[in-house]
């Protein structure tokens, strides 16, 4: 029987093969891979170890706590280290251990001719340790540091062909904006502990009644910021496409299935703090619903597989940020989306992975046509993680993504309408974008450059595939079977009011299908029955060259903040030479170096000046002592 | 062993150095090594029969000096005081055996190099545990001597032009002290017998005009802001660090910058309690100003000596927002900053500086591609370089946060603008870091030698230091929590209750 004693294994495994495969060096290029894949592997079975022995216990008793040692203690300042396993976090330990082995597995072939494949693996490692610190950990500063730990590992990966310096810089992006969003979280822990005195999960349960609504709605704020930069979500999205310069099982990984879905966690996790901060839990449902949209916007318009995957990704988060967003109705609907969606985005992008391994690592969709022929293996997995994304019944998407919409549509008056129309027409989109991805590659005709020769890839690669698009198929299903992910998480949250269903759940069902019949009757016409350009057109639409450009997300941030940024920084360089400095070496030229050459001057001046301390300071002490005696 | 006792071993070993034939290099640095090695585990044997429990000065040694002016050779610590000398003590070793060849091709050869390094270990010592004001000023002082003739002697580039602005700013500010002392001095006579005790020197406060201690504050502050650095009293500093060999700049940054802030403390807020309010609010602007400025500097430097100068400069903000913030928790958090502000800069400016002997040159553009050619040198930065943004996990974290949640608590504005450091910091560290560390092999690099053995058995214990704390701070916290605390305390201060419980 697994106790509370052995969670420490859960990040422990891990953690030990990243940093001893980091340490001994090229000596286990042969094993390293191997390694790395035990330690993930170790801790999957731990975790379902766990998982079991909760279901076990009677629900007042599963959560449990290991409290390691006390990590910073300062006055009335105490943070343990410590991890919660509960309901909530048992989910995220085996989606992040299990996707996570599978994606090592993965891997194994995938980066076989890398030189650095150790390496790859042990950042890895590194990447499972720390996002199972961020959901284990008890509180927020725990938190803070598993949250900053992915954000490395992420910087690492995103970096790992650095020697492009596209990519060394992506990899900076990504890592300086989610600081952006790291200063939310800091910012967070500060107002907990300045109004109760505390910063774990259960002491600001605790105490969030005795706090003003004020205080609540920032830090409610301040961790949506978190949530946001994490996430890539508005407006801190920016960084998400550009990182899809690592290595593709990275981006399936923490670019899809893990990483990016902490700022959903985060605040699923403070649902007591949103609960009680009306106007920050309104301000998620915002975030979340701009996310949602502008994401399908630009899924729309990409060409590069795995960047139309990335948008769809942020796109996807907007959802579960949605969904987060809707307090108690909804917190359980945002983790079911997260997790079918852990299975279907990351199966889609190790089956883009796989596309590309066999088309020469292209990733121009407009270079792609025909591979279902070429790639029947791929092509399955990926149209059965298709059909749940756009959500098809009875695949996985279709009952997360409803379940999100109906509550969408319920939670009443013109919130509702809206928000209702916003989920549905992204509906729309997404089908659309995802169609034109799945018809791009799979069966419309070839467009191969020469020399290009498809094959399928080999087991160790689609055996992955295959085992997430049954979890693409069955997901939705058995977490909706008699409501056990609602149910199963319930105790975690505040009872949800009574509301009425303003709109019957099959009406809203029917409605989404709907959406899901236009947008890919949309994209059929436009891609499967009409030939596709292999070069992207250029007389194209405003509009379309908007969403190209990322709805110029990267011009609006370099407006407002790199480039007033760089040039502060080079007045400053100027200010502190010409201004500061000159202030002081003026004075000093004025009264010591005028007349003589200045260098000869100055470092005579010095060395007698240096001498004359220490004799001064030497006949000083002597006068004093001779008189005092 | 005492205090004294301790003292002494670096001028043994400095005396022993004299004796050796200077042919003899290797065996010189072998002494120097050997005599700071003794040092520090005597310092460390000492410190763990410091009593936790105890806010008192301890280890306390006095001897009558100059009776008639009351000066005594008077030494003794508090967990802060132990906490920078065990720093400085341990960085010590690290230096001398980082910078084995840094004596060489100097201006007056290896013996003269290490007789400084030694005095002027036994001098930070004695800064940190003087409690005579006198005997503190003496060291203050006497330190710039072998500082100065080691950025002018051993240097590079301009290095006696960077040598002479250091001293005739440490110069200015020790004039402004030393005129402060005086003032002290009267003072105390006026109020029955002269002292420099630092303990009796507190209780004068009460019979000081508010105008008078506002003078006599500025006096050691200023001194203590131009050692630190802060704004803007900082520009000598970037020119010190660019000139001076890597071992001296750690010296200089990561220990004597220390006695700045540890001024601060010890004198500042003990003898001028009123005036340090009164002169609290400028403060905290002024470190907020170096935190930014430092920042925005160290994202513009092209220089890799200059900017890691400019990211201390940002650091010491922190510190000196931590001291002024007076909370128990920014008051820990700036002793404890001012410890792995030691170390982060010691791993910063050692591998900088192993860098820029391979390459001949330190500007951050002609590197690049070093992860590929010198992994295990790319990773001691880019660790280091992590230990500079206070990446959690690492030591420097824990500080940054304690200053950062301790100032929120009384001055939530002056806590919100200080965390805008925490992103410009991923700029300053990783913008170098992709400039020397990753893309294209820039011509020039193809031969660059990895570490070897000596430089990694430097480095290793750094780095494991910065990675320990980082996840278990509690050793250092234990002994400074209760010093921390007392100052608070004394300073009339007491923490912010949390809101809900009625604070407001």
């Amino acid at each position: 029987m697994v106790t509370s004693s052995s969670l420490v294994y859960l990040i422990g495994l891990p953690l030990f093969g990243a940093v001893f495969l980091l340490l001994i060096g090229r000596k286990a290029d042969k094993w390293g891979h191997l390694f790395a894949t035990a330690m993930s592997a170790g801790s999957f079975v731990l975790g379902l170890l766990h998982f079991f022995a909760m279901t076990d216990r009677p629900t007042e008793e599963r959560a449990i706590t290991q409290t390691l040692f006390t990590w910073i203690e300062v006055g009335n300042f105490k943070v343990d280290a410590a991890l919660l396993l509960d309901q909530l976090s048992i989910c995220f330990v085996l989606l992040i251990s299990g996707v996570g082995t599978l994606i090592h597995i993965y891997s194994i072939s995938y980066m076989a001719h890398d030189e650095n494949r150790r390496r790859f693996f042990a950042y890895l490692n590194l990447f499972v340790a720390s996002m199972l610190l961020l959901v284990l950990g008890n509180s927020y500063l725990n938190l803070y540091v598993g949250w900053e730990g992915v954000g490395l590992a992420s910087y690492l990966l995103i970096g790992f062909w650095n020697k492009k310096p596209a990519y060394a810089t992506a990899s900076k992006k990504a890592f300086v904006m989610n600081r952006i969003g790291d200063m939310g979280l800091s910012f967070a822990i500060m107002i907990a502990f300045a109004t109760m005195g505390t910063v774990s999960f259960d002491g600001v349960k605790d105490s969030v009644d005795k706090v003003s609504t004020p205080a609540l709605t920032a830090m409610g704020i301040m961790l949506l910021i978190a949530a946001a930069g994490k996430s890539a979500q508005f407006p801190l999205q920016a960084w998400l496409g550009d990182a899809m310069a690592g290595p593709t099982p990275v981006s399936a990984l923490i670019h899809a299935a893990t990483m990016v879905t902490a700022g959903v966690y985060l605040i699923v996790r403070s649902n007591f703090v949103f609960d009680a901060a009306p106007t920050a839990q309104l301000l998620v449902v915002i975030v979340g619903a701009i996310t949602l949209i502008f994401g399908a916007i630009i899924g729309m318009a990409k060409d590069d597989i795995k960047k139309a995957l990335a948008a769809s990704t942020m796109s996807q988060i907007g959802y579960m940020i949605v969904g987060a967003g809707l307090g108690p109705a909804g917190y359980a609907f945002a983790i079911m989306h997260l997790l079918t969606h852990g299975f279907f985005k990351a199966g889609m992008f190790l089956g883009a992975g796989s596309v590309m391994h066999g088309m020469n690592d292209e990733v121009n969709m407009r270079k792609y046509g025909g591979l279902r022929k070429a790639m029947p293996i791929t092509f399955v997995t990926f149209g059965l993680g298709y059909l749940a994304i756009i959500g098809v019944p009875p695949f996985a998407g279709f009952y997360s993504k409803d379940e999100i919409i109906a509550t969408a549509f319920n939670s009443g008056g013109a919130q509702g309408i809206i928000l209702g129309s916003v989920t549905l027409l992204g509906a729309v989109i997404t089908a659309f974008y995802m169609t034109r991805v799945m018809v791009l590659t799979f069966t419309s005709k070839p467009r191969w450059d020469d020399g290009v020769h498809p094959h399928e890839s080999p087991a160790l690669m689609w055996l992955p595939m295959a085992i997430l698009a049954i979890g693409s198929i069955s997901a939705g299903y058995l977490f909706t079977q008699g409501d056990a992910l609602v149910n199963w998480l319930a105790p975690l949250f505040a009872k949800k009011g009574e509301y009425e269903e303003l709109m019957p759940h099959s009406v809203v069902s029917i409605l989404a299908i709907t959406a899901v019949i236009i947008g890919v009757a949309a994209a059929l016409i436009k891609y499967q029955f009409k030939a596709v350009d292999s070069i992207a057109p250029t007389d194209v639409s405003f509009a379309t060259r908007l969403a190209r450009n990322d709805l110029g997300q990267d011009a609006v941030n370099e407006a407002l903040f790199m480039r007033p940024g760089q040039v502060l920084t080079q007045g400053l360089v100027v200010m502190d030479e010409k201004v500061v400095d000159g202030a002081v070496r003026g004075i000093g030229a004025m009264t010591v170096l005028s007349g003589a050459t200045l260098r000869r001057t100055q470092s005579g001046f010095v060395r007698s000046y240096a001498a004359l301390i220490l004799v001064g300071a030497l006949i000083l002490l002597s006068a004093i002592w001779v008189v005092t005696q | 062993m005492t205090l004294t006792l301790i003292m002494l071993i670096p001028v043994i070993g400095a005396a022993l150095i004299a004796l050796i034939p200077a042919s003899q290099e290797r065996l010189v640095k072998q002494v120097a090594l050997a005599t700071t090695i003794v040092v520090a585990v005597a310092t460390i044997v000492k410190a763990l029969n410091f009593n936790v429990e105890n806010t008192e000065l301890q280890f306390r040694q006095s001897y009558s000096w100059i009776p008639s002016f009351g000066i005594n050779w008077a030494l003794g610590v508090d967990g802060i005081a132990l906490v920078l000398i065990l720093m400085s003590v341990i960085l010590a070793p690290l230096v001398i055996l980082g910078g084995w060849n840094e004596s060489e091709g100097g201006r007056w050869g290896v013996k003269t190099f290490y007789i400084l390094i030694l005095v002027l270990e036994t001098m930070v010592i004695g800064v940190f545990a003087a409690t005579d004001l006198f005997l503190f000023y003496v060291f203050f002082e006497a330190m710039l001597i072998p500082i100065y003739f080691l950025i002018g002697g051993y240097g590079s580039g301009e290095r006696a032009a960077a040598a002479v602005k250091f001293l005739l700013y440490s110069l200015f500010g020790g004039l402004l002290m030393l005129a402060s002392i005086i003032g002290l001095f009267v003072i105390s006579g006026q109020n029955g017998e002269v002292t420099f005790d630092i303990t009796k020197l507190s209780e004068l406060h009460n019979s000081m005009s508010s105008t008078t201690q506002n003078v006599l504050f500025l006096g050691f502050f200023i001194a203590f802001a131009i050692k630190a650095p802060l704004w803007p009293f900082h520009t000598w500093l970037p020119d010190a660090a660019k000139a001076g060999s890597a071992g001296t700049s750690i010296l200089l940054l990561g220990i004597l910058d220390k006695v700045g802030t540890y001024g601060m403390i010890r004198f500042c807020l003990s003898i001028f309690p009123d005036a340090s309010k009164t002169f609290t609010p400028i403060i905290i602007v002024l470190s907020l100003i170096s935190i930014l400025y430092g920042a925005f500097l160290a994202i513009g430097a092209k220089d890799i000596k200059r900017l890691i100068a400019y990211t201390s400069i940002s650091h010491f903000g922190f510190i000196t927002l931590g001291i002024f913030a007076m909370t128990s928790q920014s008051q820990s958090g700036a002793t404890l900053y001012m410890f792995n502000h030691g170390f982060s800069t010691a791993a910063l400016f050692l591998v900088a500086g192993w860098m820029i002997v391979r390459r001949g040159s330190s500007t951050i553009s002609d590197f690049g591609g070093l992860q590929r050619i010198t992994p295990i040198m790319a990773w001691s930065f880019f660790i280091a370089g992590l230990s500079g943004l206070a990446l959690p996990g690492l030591s420097s974290f824990v500080s940054e946060f304690l200053v950062l949640i301790g100032t929120f608590t009384r001055y939530p504005v002056a806590a919100i603008i200080a965390t805008f450091g925490i992103v410009l910091a991923a700029l300053y560290i990783l913008i170098p870091v992709q400039r020397a560390l990753h893309g294209e092999t820039t011509p020039g690099n193809e031969n660059l030698k990895d570490l070897n053995l000596r430089e990694k058995l430097t480095i290793a214990p750094v780095l494991a230091i910065i990675i320990f704390l980082g996840f278990y701070p509690s050793p250092l916290l234990k002994i400074i929590n209760p010093a921390a605390a007392h100052i608070v305390q004394q300073q009339g201060y007491s923490d912010p209750v949390p809101t809900m419980n009625g604070g407001k």
